[in-house]
């Protein structure tokens, strides 16, 4: 596993670089992993990482690129559009010569849309901000605060909104919001990975058997 | 048909909280939760209630949740036994 980087597009051109983790060997497959959203991200993150771990044993190079204003990126997470998402992934796609794409959770919805995919248990954009929000208001109530949930996504339209520590901007709540995954993608439900999904723990977990069987899910598509 | 929504709760917790098989089974209706265990932040209380959502078939509005059903094992059991027969 090596840090990189890549090439990724300003709205307003240009490019800026931005982090990702790689496992190349030259291989014939190559595998761009768009990770899971937000708080999702960080606790789906190592085991993000060990499922790319186990790729390359069975002989599968991957690419993990940070999505501009996440993770390690320096860019302004409120300035952020879901066009730029996509564009962005496109363009690492193609920095890094993938083959395939992987989504993890909300990463489906930004898989590009030219690469042959796997959905890893994807989930609506409206899905992942009802959450958010719920969490939002449950905040606001410990601190005993009133919130709720028309108002919040009235401001979030009109001035952009910050849920769970993450700013969204307006333009990217308006556009995020009505996000679905493509149904022409495979599938890999949590089901066929057993267990239940490390994104609903609370803390960040690790699970070598969940990591393995995804990985090998994935590996299966292209044994011969 | 007999109640399931004690047991499948103890699993969504499990899942939650990351637990060991078992280990939710020690929980009675006086088990702490939200504002008693650390790891139970409104993140992940926010995730407990849209996987009750999803497990248990209900809808939960917004207003529906207050401190009390949050507060203790029994009070959240309580609350999704009432959502399920109420349905």
């Amino acid at each position: 596993m090596t840090p990189s980087s890549w090439p990724c597009p300003l709205p307003a051109g240009g490019t800026c670089d931005e982090f990702a983790l790689q496992f190349d060997a030259g291989r014939a497959v190559r595998l761009l992993v768009v990770p899971a959203l937000f708080d999702e991200g960080n606790r789906l993150r190592r085991f993000t990482v060990e499922v790319m771990r186990r790729l390359d044993v069975a002989g599968i190079d991957s690419f993990l690129p940070d999505l501009p204003g996440c993770n390690e990126s320096l860019q302004t997470l409120a300035a952020q559009d879901p066009t730029d998402w996509l564009d962005a992934m496109t363009a690492a796609g193609r920095h890094f010569g993938a083959t395939h794409a992987l989504g993890i959770r909300g990463g489906c919805l930004f898989t590009p849309a030219r690469l042959p995919a796997f959905h890893y248990a994807p989930v609506k954009a409206a899905s992942i901000l009802r959450q958010m929000m719920r969490a939002r208001m449950l905040a606001a109530r410990e601190a005993g605060r009133e919130e709720n949930r028309e108002d919040l996504a009235q401001a979030a339209l009109e001035h952009g909104i910050t849920l769970s520590g993450y700013a969204l901007g307006a333009d990217f709540y308006r556009h995020f919001e009505p996000m679905t995954t493509s149904p022409d993608v495979a599938v890999i439900a949590q089901e066929q990975v057993g267990g239940s999904g490390l994104w609903l723990r609370a803390e960040p977990d690790e699970n070598a058997g969940q990591a393995g069987a995804l990985a090998a899910l994935v590996a299966g598509e292209f044994r011969e | 048909m007999p109640d399931d929504t004690d047991q499948l709760l103890r699993r969504i917790l499990t899942d939650v909280l990351g637990l060991k098989p078992g280990q939710a089974d020690a929980f009675d209706a006086d088990t702490g939760l939200f504002g008693h265990l650390p790891e139970l932040d409104s993140m992940a209380v926010a995730g407990l209630l849209t996987e009750l959502e999803d497990r248990l078939d209900i809808m939960i509005e917004d207003d529906e949740i207050d401190g009390e059903m949050l507060e203790t094992y029994g009070g959240l059991r309580a609350f999704a036994e009432a959502k399920r027969a109420g349905k």
